[in-house]
């Protein structure tokens, strides 16, 4: 879920001015004159792969786990973030944002670009789908079918996506409740994503292979103004199974934690809050703050128990709003590997 | 035991306070109006430092030819690859004089500048936008009353420049595209060539203060002048003052040197003691020099601003490099000017007779050496003029010819003195020509240093008389309607042309708008076929039918200063923003504008620029009828009495700018003049004591000590009469250097030269003033001396 | 009597350097005035020739009571009858030789002086246009010697002519005092320390502790 990212940056930058922002990132601020979740609303495609402008904040969120031809693993992040300024959903009105980065035993490499709206140097069409902010694109045909690039001063990847399953609705039928408060999201996942392309980096360029997960989420206000962060994972399991999961930190309400188990044929199935917990078991010191890099994660109902560990603990995320972001190892019960996600940490 | 000599040494200062007095100003009047100088520079290389750097300082791209970047250049280099950041600049109005306005995108921008600390400091929200804040330094947001509401007052901001978001700045400057793209410092793996996507652009290095320094260069190379000048001035001050103070204590130097003391040590202790009395006058130099920039810089600041658009504003502040430099200039003077006498006095042998010389025969030679060195200047001055061209060339030409002339004074005094010895009848006057002449090579330093002070001021008052003279008879051709107004609303044109017509001779719309011409901004007007022009405008060259073809909607006017920075001739071809292809027909004088300027025909602006200002118009008036129109336009017609502004009202403003552009100038003339006054009090001081010897025969054979005082100051008089004389032809042929050289380049117009014998003559009896008040006080001392000093010089060795 | 000094005193402050002197000057005459270092003998002489006041007494030059005559009239007296050498820098730098030696002459209106003959006389004659600054102390001393006669005085006054010179230079300088002083038919009053030059005079005066004896 990245809930998280849609801040980032600009948010910060936005209303850091007039006030401390409302819980992390400004994401707890009201949603007056926006376009609220509806529990009622069905997705429509390719509609939906496009912006919803009268919504505050959106994101085009994609992870992939990565293999060299010698078999050393790589993650790969690819978002794009859209926050409109003002509602009315006017180009102008909206500020874009991407964040890229690639995670390696070389070290982690970032960039971020940030684009007003209105000007054409961001934003994303339905079909032939296409987002964009200046040279970094995510486009093809169709959603299913997409070739990936982005670009720092230091590394560069060309990445081509291709799922053979429909998107993943998360939550009811895409209405995503972030708190017992019930906040929520339109939420879908593409977590069938395989995925081939080159890397480059500073040693050299790499011909990779793996799995792709994209998430596609719009909302006004996903947290509550106590929510501090949150953490967040997406496996892919060696058995073709993938999980979904994030826990919401709330110092007042305690932590909220559910997500979605999709099976290897593609069969959705939501996790009710509580069914499955995330513990964090040893932390890494990482720019100066303690990042949990390792985890137990049990769901009883699948009999899964199971350590998640960070493949490079250093995959942080100095951009406006720093975040950690990077490839995971799991073992135990399932084996396989994912993406996680932990924002919030002071 | 060095400190006992020292303390023998420093007593004497104690018995002569006041020549301790003339040393310590002498050096302190060098420091200060060098010292003063300096920090009026700095702070305004801060300031243009700062304006330079408020984008962060990195490269920028713009437009081949000028042109605004289109948006959608921006948006294909973005989507390539190219992490640039656009930048929308202009000027806006103000109080005073326009501000520059600079339209960032806050997301793509270097996140490390002035700029984006500004914006992080007032927060994004209100910044962005087409009615989004201006930033703006306090002392820039008090002249921006226009915008009150606007502004938000950031502490830091750079003075003379406002900030606001891309959307406001299109908005606020009707631009049509940006000015330039800011080529961030870190650049993606792969880009490609900048031609290959945009070949219209290219790439400029990071514009930096000496960018924005160089059209202010003159000006400040003026001051640097103005400082260097009075420095050499206060040189010979303390240099007089330094060596009477030595030639004074020779005996106490003989005795020291009797009693034991090294040569060596005597210079070290008498080096202590010079430095001494260099960091005291350092120190009140300094504070003077602070002084005198203080109160300098808002002139400066509004000439920067008049003459140049260019903004310096904010408080003097003192750097320690500033104070630093300040003693160093002081101390560094007091070793130039006190050499020669350390030197002697290292030479100095204890058993020496302790001859006094208050001339050296050897001076031939020197003369000589002064002479061929003279010759080299000229020859330099004028290679310079006829080979280079530049500011820098002219300046080049101007130290030459000044330096020369002063090189050459002593040579021409003493061939003047020649001749007058030689036509001398009477033994009085013939020892009076041959003394004055031996006494010549004491004087001429402090001579020399009239001379520059003369010419300086003749070149300089010729200039700006000839200035002032030309620019109010252009204002009078400028000025031509009676009244000029302003409307509130573009739509209340055709209400306000009925109304006025009946009432006035004409209506002259003053239509206006900016845009690049020929790479660079400009002013365009539009003109209607009127007599008022035809009979007034101040054309320099012009085609013979330039009137008639304006008439017709062909052709444009240019000012002289886009004329001579393009190189345009009348006839050429004249691209205008837009794609407009026109034609000059005409140059016109255009004094005090930094700007180029082009006049189009009225029917031609309008049609082109549609974001024309329609606001003003000049009121053609029969004579007596303007209180009559200005009243029915306020009672009737409802206009603000602040919209209106009468031709006499705009001509005393017009004037007043221009005086206060020249205040600063006029006021370090003047304080070059009076320390030239003051080294030939010095000089002459230090040779009242030393001439003694020379005087003292005389009065012992017969001559009274009232006619030698009277003779004394006749001296003065006529050695100041004489480098007068020379000082006009070098003055005149700086005033020349000054219109047709340094304001072509500096300015880009070129002035014809007018010379103001009164002020000539005045500046002639100033100088006698100066001179004779400097040997009044020698004169009466040898009037009044007692026989017995007169008379110890026969029976006493020295 | 061409001089006449009578009961003349000069004080410096509180110090009496001489009180009560008389002493008297025919023309052609030629006297000097001996005295210890220090004795007053200079100091009588300026004041005989009009360059410091008297604070008491008489000075009458050719019937002239100098007393009487303002700082003017006493630079006229000067000027036109007295001839004055002093013991250096007599002569005016900035001036030739030849200019030097006609210089008081001319001032006191005297159009043509031959130099030539008298700088023959003197045996300077190759030296008319040099500056004083290129002669010797002798050849100075011939100079002013030169300059003191050559408008015709009627008192020489030589305040230690020979007082920088060496003892072989001074005899000759002196000799070339008295005899042109004498040539010139005027009186002179020589002050000088040296008893062996004095003796050369016509009459010697002795100046100790203020009093003068003969």
């Amino acid at each position: 879920m990245n809930v998280k990212s849609a801040a980032f940056a600009f948010m910060l930058l936005l209303f850091a001015g007039p006030g401390f922002p409302q819980g992390f990132a400004g994401l707890g601020e009201s949603a007056e004159g926006y376009a609220l979740p509806d529990p009622d609303t069905r997705f429509s495609f390719p509609e939906d792969h496009g912006p919803h402008a009268d919504f505050r904040i959106e994101w085009w969120y994609l992870t992939a786990t990565l293999s060299g031809p010698d078999g050393t693993e790589y993650g790969v992040q690819w978002t794009l973030f859209r926050n409109a300024l003002t509602p009315g959903g006017q180009p102008e009105d909206q500020v874009w944002m991407g964040h890229a980065a690639v995670s390696s035993p070389e070290g982690h490499f970032y960039a971020q670009r940030l684009a007003r709206g209105g000007l054409g140097t961001a934003g994303v069409r339905d079909a032939p789908f296409e987002a964009f902010i200046d040279e970094w694109q995510m486009r093809g045909p169709n959603q299913n079918n997409i070739d990936l690039f982005a670009q720092g001063t230091d590394f560069a990847y060309y990445l081509q996506l291709e799922a053979g399953k429909e998107v993943t609705p998360q939550g009811a039928n895409g209405y995503s409740v972030k708190s017992a408060a019930g906040l929520a999201s339109h939420y879908y996942s593409q977590p069938h994503y395989q995925v081939e392309g080159k890397l480059t980096l500073p040693d050299g360029t790499i011909d990779v292979t793996g799995q792709g997960w994209l998430d596609r989420e719009w909302s006004s206000q996903p947290l509550t103004s106590t929510q501090s962060g949150w953490d967040w994972i997406s496996l892919h399991f060696d058995s073709g199974d993938k999980l979904m999961g994030y826990r919401l930190r709330d110092g007042d309400a305690g932590n909220y934690t559910v997500g979605t188990w999709v099976s290897a044929d593609g069969a959705v199935a939501p996790l009710a809050p509580g069914d499955l917990t995330m513990t964090p078991t040893a932390s890494t010191e990482v720019a100066d703050r303690d990042i949990p890099t390792t985890w137990h994660l049990s769901l009883p109902a699948r009999s899964l128990e199971i350590d998640v560990a960070a493949l490079y603990p250093d995959s942080w995320m100095p951009t406006f709003v720093p975040y950690w972001e990077g490839p995971v190892r799991v073992s135990g019960s399932h084996t396989g590997r994912g993406y996680l996600e932990m924002t919030g940490y002071e | 035991m060095s400190r006992v000599v020292l303390l023998t040494l420093l007593s004497y200062w104690q018995r002569r306070p006041f020549q301790l007095f003339t040393l310590v100003v002498g050096l302190a009047l060098a420091t200060a109006l060098w010292s003063g100088v300096q920090a009026i520079n700095a702070e305004a290389r801060k300031s243009y430092a700062q304006a330079a750097e408020i984008l962060g300082g990195y490269s920028v791209l713009k437009d081949k030819t000028n042109a605004p970047i289109a948006e959608a250049t921006f948006v294909k280099l973005r989507r390539s690859g190219w992490l640039v950041s656009p930048v929308i600049e202009g000027l806006i109005p103000a109080d005073r004089a326009r501000v520059r306005l600079l339209g960032v995108d806050p997301f793509t921008m270097p996140q490390i500048s002035t700029a984006a600390d500004a914006i992080s400091k007032t927060g994004i929200s209100d910044f962005l936008g087409a009615n989004g804040t201006i930033l703006a330094a306090p002392v820039t947001a008090e002249r921006l009353t226009d915008y009150a509401n606007r502004i938000q007052i950031v502490e830091g901001m750079v003075p003379g420049t406002v900030l606001v978001d891309l959307s406001a700045a299109k908005h606020l400057l009707q631009s049509t595209g940006y000015t330039r793209l800011t080529l961030l410092p870190d650049q993606p793996l792969q880009r490609p060539e900048l031609a290959d996507i945009a070949p219209s652009l290219d790439l400029h290095a990071p514009e930096t203060a000496a960018d924005l320094s160089r059209l202010t260069d003159s000006f400040h190379l003026n001051l640097t002048a103005f400082g260097l000048l009075s420095f050499v001035v206060g040189l010979f001050i303390v240099n007089g003052a330094v060596g009477l103070a030595f030639e004074q204590r020779r005996q106490t130097f003989r005795t020291l040197r009797t009693i034991g003391v090294a040569a060596n040590r005597l210079i070290v202790i008498l080096i202590a003691e010079l430095l001494l009395i260099a960091l005291l006058a350092g120190v009140l130099g300094i504070l003077l020099g602070y002084g005198i920039a203080a109160a300098l810089l808002p002139d400066v600041a509004a000439t920067l601003r008049g003459l140049y658009g260019a903004s310096v504003e904010g408080a003097l502040t003192l750097s320690p490099t500033w104070w630093l430099s300040g003693f160093v200039i002081a101390v560094v003077g007091t070793g130039l000017a006190a050499a020669t006498s350390l030197f002697k006095v290292a030479k100095l042998s204890p058993l020496a007779t302790g001859q006094p010389r208050a001339w050296e025969r050897a001076s031939a030679t020197t003369m000589r050496a002064q002479f061929v060195a003279a010759l080299a200047c000229l020859a330099v001055a004028g290679a310079v003029w006829g080979l280079g061209s530049g500011l820098v060339a002219g300046f080049i030409l101007l130290g030459g010819l000044l330096l020369g002339a002063a090189l050459l004074l002593p040579t021409l005094l003493s061939a003047a003195l020649n001749l007058a010895q030689k036509r001398a009848s009477g033994p009085v006057s013939e020892w009076f020509w041959a003394d004055t002449q031996h006494q010549l090579p004491s004087l001429s330093l402090a001579m020399m240093a009239l001379l520059l002070a003369l010419s300086a001021n003749i070149g300089v008052g010729t200039m700006v008389g000839s200035f002032r003279l030309t620019f109010t008879g252009y204002l009078d051709q400028r000025l031509a309607s009676e009244l000029y107004v302003s409307l509130e609303d573009e739509a209340d044109i055709p209400a306000f042309l009925a109304f006025v017509e009946p009432r006035v001779d004409a209506v002259l719309p003053i239509w206006r708008t900016e845009g690049d011409v020929l790479g660079a901004p400009a002013e365009i007007f539009g003109v209607v076929d009127h007599p008022t022009y035809r009979q007034n405008w101040p054309l320099l060259q012009a085609l013979p039918d330039v009137w008639d073809g304006l008439a017709i909607g062909q052709g444009a006017l240019v000012n002289e200063q886009l004329a001579r920075r393009e190189n345009l001739a009348v006839g050429d071809e004249l691209p205008m923003p837009g794609g407009l292809k026109t034609y000059v027909a005409g140059i016109y004088s255009d004094y005090g504008n930094p700007l180029g300027q082009v006049i189009l025909p009225i029917a031609v602006l309008t049609e082109n620029y549609v974001d024309t200002d329609r606001h003003d118009f000049g009121l053609r008036l029969a004579d007596g009828a303007l209180d009559a129109v200005r009243t029915a336009l306020v009672e009737d017609f409802g206009l603000p009495p602040d919209n209106m502004v009468d031709q006499a009202s705009l001509k005393a403003f017009s004037l007043s700018i221009f005086e206060r552009t020249f205040a600063v100038t006029g006021a370090l003339n003047i304080l070059t003049l009076g320390i030239a006054g003051v080294a030939i009090l010095t000089s002459l001081l230090t040779l009242a004591a030393m001439r003694l010897p020379q005087v003292a025969p005389v009065w012992a054979i017969g001559v009274p000590r009232r006619m030698l005082s009277r003779i004394e100051l006749a001296r003065a008089l006529i050695l100041a009469t004489l480098t007068f004389v020379l000082a006009v032809p070098v003055g005149l042929a700086l005033a020349w250097v000054l219109l047709a050289v340094i304001n072509v380049e500096a300015f880009g117009w070129r002035l014809p030269m007018q010379v103001f014998p009164f002020d000539i003559i005045r500046l002639f009896l100033l100088s006698l003033l100066a001179a004779g008040l400097a040997a009044l006080w020698p004169a009466r001392r040898l009037s009044v001396r007692p026989p017995a000093d007169l008379i110890r010089v026969f029976t006493h060795e020295r | 009597m061409l001089l006449a000094v009578q009961n003349l005193t000069k004080r410096f402050d509180d110090v009496t350097v001489f009180a009560d002197i008389s002493l008297s000057l025919m023309a052609r005459e030629a006297v000097a005035l001996t005295g210890e270092s220090g004795s007053g003998k200079s100091t009588l002489l300026h004041v005989i020739a009009g360059l410091e006041p008297a604070d008491g007494g008489d000075v009458i030059v050719d019937g002239q009571k100098i007393e009487d005559l303002n700082d003017g009239g006493r630079a006229t007296l000067r000027r036109d009858h007295i001839g004055i050498v002093f013991q250096q820098f007599n002569l005016i730098p900035s001036l030739t030789v030849a200019q030097n030696l006609s210089f008081q002459a001319r001032l006191s209106g005297r159009t043509a002086i031959e130099t030539r003959p008298l700088a023959e006389t003197l045996g300077i004659a190759g030296q008319l246009e040099k500056y004083p600054e290129q002669l010797s102390g002798g050849e100075q001393q011939r100079v002013a010697i030169g300059r003191a006669v050559a408008n015709g005085p009627k008192l020489v006054l030589a305040d230690e002519p020979t007082g920088n010179l060496d003892e072989d230079t001074s005899d000759l300088v002196f000799d070339l005092l008295l005899s042109m002083a004498r040539e010139s038919g005027a009186g002179l009053l020589v002050v000088t320390h040296s008893q062996r030059l004095a003796e050369r005079a016509d009459r010697r005066l002795h100046l100790s502790h203020g009093r003068l004896s003969g």
